[in-house]
């Protein structure tokens, strides 16, 4: 901008020359300046208004937004434990019907702040009384101690605990809140949970961490704070399992036994109702680790999942499914069983030998070893071991448990033609029971592979094809036929119609060998089995049955009994409607 | 003309300023309600998971077992099995009887039962029907 000078000597000096007045020029001049100058402040002042009126409309949109922000969003969630360092949320376990399995409890831990503390000697004393496992006059020396500020007492009191501790009246004694891992069924299915400890402690709060089970494996997943007011709902059945639980623990007293197992699992879902180990423990107090002995006396010990043994005859259902489904063999082709049968230095022989020559059907039936291993000589090793690889038989079991992974099906990395003879028979391949429920699953489901699961699964993809239909249902006509009139007879539940196979091992020596007279008693079965809904498997780790004039050992004294008490307890739990036989032998023989 | 709309402006400054002071007391009050009905709700929920455990606790099968086993006398109930189950072809379907007594429910007559049948068999252990399960 160009600014006008004070006074307009280039048109003053000419005026004045011509001596005209010069005053009109200066006022017109001085008008003009004004007028520049009063501009200039408008444009200011605009300037001005403009920029309060963006700083208003910004505050006031600012206030607007928020408001709109704070009236649209939910309101939060309250919970207990927002806000504290330790994130001490953990979901709770249900059964399939929503029964509670494990829960948290809110309760208190006791600790001592020294600075506050009034007279540590007398509160160490107290304190004994209440607690008396505590050594009074170590804590008396702690409590006493200066270099001493802050000190855990006891990890968790009940009410009552808490009440005389108040009592006490020591202002240096104080409590800060726990939440706290409840099994109210106490040892039912304490397995499969394993058991819960504190991990990192707070004053306000503590972190709560599996130790073993499902809440070891799935820890992340129960702490988990999106999944806050859901529980985690896993396949089990409280009923069923308590029934299994009772009658396997009565079974195992019965039968002398040193440990037991069951699984049953749905045949079509691969989901686990009810799992039971034999002994058992509480997961509220979890026994320690026994140091020195044979980690698989302790009561920790999940049979049927951690357990891999040599099962005996009921590996025969594999090898003579994988003969009928390669069409190598019917059900009524005959097969030699002389025995006994010498493979290289090994021979093998039959418990009761039934006759020179036996159809494939009474080979299963009646469980001849000499018959099993000629039709594995006739499958081949490695057809067999591709067989039971699909099975998944030589893979650790999938199922959601901290112990499952570690355990491998053992067996000789050479497969030969003996090991495949061994094998066929039950010998040489190391199994737990719950991966050959999920294994029989597969032979009488219609043929479709099975995943083991502790968790829901409430709409089941049928799995791989391992065999046809047809051999499916020829296998459940041979499972129910070993039940009617063959080897588990005691296993028969009228209306039902359980089916299964039997197998009997002998215990392997840890120094070599076989154990002559330990076995270990195995009934791998479905019900009913027009349409099998459910698998089972019992395990009895030696049992002997001494009602009779000399112990009986077989599975089909021993096993067989306690699935068929099972069975029938259990069926009108999972809602299976008793059948009239006559009809179902003829759907059997239809199908 | 301008001094009156001074007054107002001045007026309604302090009114403004008023109701904010107002709303912001109402704030806080609404925030400690808040806070208080937060720490209600964290300890209904707390007791309500109590009393779940405590349901599930009273309710666990072994206590329940035991509490059916010491009173057998009187409950007379035994573990659900399948032999306890009936078709539905072995109850006869009863002729009505001449002049059934009017009382009698049209569901129990469908069963040949009287309300006097079932008060009888109720009263007597031996002939108990009542075998529903060991509800675990």
């Amino acid at each position: 901008m160009i600014r006008i000078p004070l006074r307009p000597l280039a048109r003053i000096l000419p005026a004045r020359d011509r001596g005209q007045d010069t005053t009109a020029i200066e006022r017109e001049h001085l008008a003009l300046r004004h007028q520049q100058v009063q501009d200039r402040a408008r444009r200011r002042g605009e300037r001005r208004l403009l920029f309060m009126a963006t700083l208003f409309f910004a505050g006031f949109a600012l206030i607007g937004v928020r408001m709109a922000v704070m009236a649209a969003s939910p309101p939060p969630e309250v919970t207990p434990w927002r806000g504290e360092q330790i994130d001490a949320f953990r979901a709770d376990i249900t059964d399939r019907a929503g029964r509670i399995l494990a829960t948290n409890l809110r309760t208190n831990a006791l600790y001592a702040e020294l600075r506050h503390m009034v007279d540590g000697e007398r509160a160490a004393h107290e304190l004994a009384r209440i607690f008396p496992d505590l050594d009074a006059d170590g804590l008396a020396r702690r409590l006493t101690d200066p270099s001493t500020r802050f000190l855990w007492i006891r990890p968790r009191l009940s009410p009552e605990q808490v009440q005389a501790v108040h009592d006490i009246g020591e202002p240096g004694l104080l409590f800060g809140p726990r939440a706290m891992r409840l099994y109210p069924n106490g040892r039912l299915a304490a397995h499969i949970l394993g058991g819960a400890g504190f991990g990192t402690q707070g004053v306000s709060a503590a972190e709560i961490v599996g130790t073993a089970g499902i809440e070891h494996r799935l820890n992340a997943e129960l702490r988990d704070p999106a999944r806050e007011g859901r529980p985690l709902a896993l396949s089990l059945d409280l009923s069923v399992q308590a029934v299994v639980e009772e009658v396997l623990s009565g079974g195992m007293t019965m039968l002398n036994a040193r440990a037991a197992a069951a699984v049953v699992m749905d045949a079509h879902s691969g989901e686990i109702v009810a799992m039971a180990s034999m002994p058992d423990f509480d997961p509220n107090s979890r026994p320690a680790l026994p140091a020195g002995t044979d980690p698989t006396y302790s009561p920790l010990f999940n049979h049927a999942v951690q357990g891999s043994y040599e099962l005996g005859s009921v590996m025969k259902a594999f090898t003579v499914a994988q003969a009928l489904e390669r069409g190598l063999v019917g059900p009524q082709t005959m097969i030699d069983t002389r025995g006994p049968l010498r493979v290289s230095r090994f021979s093998i022989t039959d418990y009761r030998s039934r006759g020179p020559r036996q159809s494939v059907a009474d080979v299963f039936i009646y469980s001849s070893n000499i018959g099993t291993a000629r039709l594995a000589q006739m499958i081949g090793a490695e057809e067999q071991r591709a067989f039971l690889q699909s099975f998944g038989l030589l893979e650790p079991s999938p199922v959601e448990l901290a112990e499952a992974r570690r355990v491998r099906p053992q067996f000789s990395e050479r497969w030969t033609e003996l090991s495949a003879m061994t094998i066929s028979y039950g010998h040489g391949l190391t199994t737990s029971p719950v991966m050959l429920a999920s294994a029989y699953a597969a032979l009488v489901n219609g043929g479709t592979r099975v995943e083991p699961t502790l968790l829901r699964r409430p709409d089941p993809v049928p799995g791989e094809r391992l065999i046809s239909e047809q051999t499916s249902a020829t296998m459940r006509a041979l499972m129910r036929a070993v039940v009617a009139g063959g080897t588990a007879s005691l296993a028969e539940v009228p209306g039902v119609l359980p089916g299964g196979k039997t197998g009997t091992a002998d215990k392997p020596n840890p120094a070599g060998g076989y154990y002559s007279g330990r076995v270990r008693a195995t009934f791998a079965g479905a019900f009913p089995m027009n349409d099998p809904r459910y698998v089972i498997v019992v395990m009895l780790d030696e049992p002997e049955d001494t009602t009779g004039p000399e112990p009986r050992r077989t599975a089909g004294w021993t096993a067989a009994p306690v699935t068929g008490e099972i069975v029938r307890r259990i069926a009108p739990l999972l809602g299976v409607r008793p059948q009239d036989g006559l009809d179902i032998e003829a759907a059997l023989l239809t199908r | 003309m301008r001094s009156v709309f001074f007054a107002l402006t001045a007026l309604g400054v302090m009114l403004l300023a008023v109701w904010a002071y107002h709303e912001n007391h109402a704030t806080q009050q609404a925030r400690a309600e808040q806070r208080a009905i937060e720490r209600e709700i964290n300890a209904l929920r707390a007791n309500i998971a109590m009393q779940r455990a405590e349901w599930a606790y009273l309710n666990r099968p072994e206590r329940l077992r035991a509490l059916v086993d010491m009173n057998f006398t009187r409950l007379n109930l035994l573990p659900m099995t399948v032999e306890q189950f009936g078709r539905i072809d072995e109850i006869v379907y009863p002729e009505r009887p001449h002049g059934q007594d009017a009382e009698t429910p049209p569901a129990l007559g469908a069963f040949g039962l009287s309300p006097e049948g079932i008060a009888h068999t109720a009263a007597d252990p031996a002939t108990a029907p009542d075998t529903e399960a060991d509800a675990p």
